[in-house]
């Protein structure tokens, strides 16, 4: 039964609840999507009927638990258009993906090395870095942000001079999960990959949301999260070019990954299991490959215009609003908008929201830095998925009016 | 407006945080110490000129919401002269209001963060700028300045 956008909202439990006595308006999506009860049932069957460990029983419900975990993993690269299963590693999320890659790739590095990341990345694709950094003696670098309020995007004039033969990892976003800013992928690949540098994509803003190839891209690695998409929570991916992984020594050891051990030592199987120590984690895996049947059925190319024409009408909207100011892309953005008004703080604004049943994240969105070079501490954020309607704009503008005037009388 | 968020929003916090008190660096401090909430952000800086064991004065800077800067604000009006052992004193009773909701008679205006309890999320910005004065009190002497901002 294939979804179809009429009944979107019916296919998600939890949007059909109040919050404070009004309907939920959800608009925290950057933060964390909600499931489809296709993914939930998934959840439930899977340890109902088929739970069991993988690649290691000869019985029945091992081999359907291995079937359906090695199903996943093929449905995952066809997600991302990955040339061939192996290349899909399944992490805990993001995080985990970049920091596989960044200490892994962090061992292989010296002194008079740069790794190259920009002003926008999530602490998640910055911190990782900077460990890599002080463990190595390479020299983290940044391409600016360009404009008052990031309108301007990455600085790539300045490209030309950061991306010298000593940059090894170029390490950026797909979309900021705090400007909504879509960065040229394909583009900075490209010019990593002209210079030797390995590219690695932070794609937990982009691969819900958007169609993404990876071969299309170029890139080299490229790490998303389960939860941002429609899958449970604890489970993502780090995507790598096959010629790669199979050099790249592996971070955690232990049962699963090796191909023989004996006292002295052990062999390590190539990828992807070289990278998943331990018992995986089979279910989210599985509920995760139900996500991707559910949001290619309905279209990620539908889903972004969607995502995309909800963003442009918040931001336009937003704009008619006294004292504020957005970031980001006065242009073309994802579907996301973040904004900070003169006298009000984004904690003030969230709490007033929610108490008209609106969710949305204030704070500095794991992007202190970048905030800080904005001469700002916080701001709010609205964020869009396949199952928001206009309407709820309207619920926001008027929530916003509400506090607005409540502070300035 | 429910009758939490108008318990939450009394017109005392919104009126520090309007017209902060005592806001800005104090020239003449010899104790600073700084706090921030990093899951959210805010931040507060308290100055005090201790003389011997009395504060002779105090100031604030930061940023925040509207709990964290009100909070802070009210605070220097009330720590002004007293000990630290009557800082401490008055802390503990701070912290009980907001986390109980209960408010003696005799507290006066710190009363008004009687609110936050019904937002355990915002106890940590309502606590926040004592938590810095307290840590000043603890803290090292340091070199007062010469720099001001009053804004
Ligand atoms: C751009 C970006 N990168 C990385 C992350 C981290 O994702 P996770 O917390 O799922 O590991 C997020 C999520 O907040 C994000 O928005």
């Amino acid at each position: 039964m294939s979804p179809s956008w009429n009944d979107v909202r019916a296919d998600f439990p939890i949007l059909h609840q109040q919050v404070n006595g009004k309907p939920l308006v959800y608009l925290d999506n950057g933060a964390t999507a909600q499931k489809p009860k296709a993914v939930i049932d998934a959840l439930v069957r899977y340890y109902e009927r088929d739970n069991s460990n993988v690649h290691r029983g000869l019985h029945a419900l091992s081999m359907r638990a291995t079937d359906a975990y090695e199903g996943a993993r093929s449905r995952l690269a066809r997600f991302i258009h990955a040339a061939d299963p192996a290349e899909v590693i399944f992490t805990r999320g993001t995080t985990e993906s970049i920091n596989l890659v960044a200490r892994s790739l962090g061992a292989k590095l010296k002194a008079g090395d740069v790794i190259l990341a920009t002003e926008m990345e999530h602490h998640s694709n910055l911190v990782p870095w900077q460990q890599a950094a002080k463990a190595s003696g390479a020299t983290l670098r940044f391409v600016p942000v360009v404009g008052a309020n990031a309108e301007g995007g990455l600085d790539l004039a300045a490209l030309d001079q950061l991306l010298t033969p000593q940059v090894k990892v170029f390490a950026f976003t797909h979309i900021s999960n705090t400007l909504g800013t879509i960065n040229p992928v394909a583009e900075l690949c490209r010019r990593a990959r002209a210079v030797g540098a390995l590219s690695v994509v932070d794609a937990a803003q982009s691969v819900g949301h958007t169609p993404l190839d990876v071969q299309a891209l170029g890139c080299d690695y490229l790490a998303f999260s389960g939860h941002k998409m429609c899958g449970p929570t604890g489970i993502g991916v780090l995507y790598g070019r096959r010629a790669l992984l199979d050099q790249l020594a592996p971070d955690e050891t232990g049962g699963g990954m090796v191909a023989s051990v004996d006292f002295d030592g052990a062999r390590w199987k190539p990828a992807p299991e070289r990278f998943e120590a331990g018992t995986p984690n089979v279910a989210d895996a599985i509920g995760l490959g139900v996500a991707c049947d559910y949001l290619d059925a309905l279209g990620r190319d539908a889903i972004k215009r969607h995502d995309h024409a909800l963003a442009r009408r918040a931001y336009a909207e937003l704009a008619t609003l006294p004292g504020i100011r957005l970031l980001g892309p006065t242009g073309e953005r994802g579907g996301l908008v973040s904004f900070a008004f003169e006298h009000v703080h984004a904690h003030d604004v969230v709490t007033f929201a929610d108490e008209d049943g609106v969710a949305l994240r204030g704070g500095h969105h794991c992007n202190q830095p970048l905030m800080r070079k904005l001469g700002l501490t916080s701001t709010t954020r609205a964020s869009f998925y396949l199952y928001n309607t206009p309407e709820e704009i309207d619920v926001l503008i008027a929530s916003l009016r509400r506090t607005l005037k409540f502070f300035q009388a | 407006m429910s009758a939490d968020l108008t318990e939450l929003y009394q017109q005392v916090i919104l009126d520090h945080n309007r017209r902060p008190r005592n806001r800005g660096k104090l020239p003449t401090a010899n104790r600073v110490a700084h706090g921030d909430n990093p899951s959210c952000g805010d931040q507060c800086s308290v100055y005090l000129r201790l003389e011997g064991d009395r504060i002779a004065d105090l100031s604030f800077d930061g940023s925040g919401c509207a709990i964290s800067q009100a909070s802070a604000s009210l605070m220097t009006t009330r720590l002004k002269g007293k000990t630290a052992a009557e800082a401490e004193a008055l802390f503990q009773q701070f912290h009980d209001i907001v986390t109980t909701g209960q408010a003696p008679e005799e507290i006066s205006d710190l009363g008004a963060f009687a609110g936050v309890h019904a937002f355990p999320a915002r106890i940590k910005c309502a606590t926040l700028g004592w938590h810095a004065a307290l840590n000043a009190l603890k803290g090292d002497p340091v070199p007062a300045t010469t720099e001001t901002h009053n804004d």
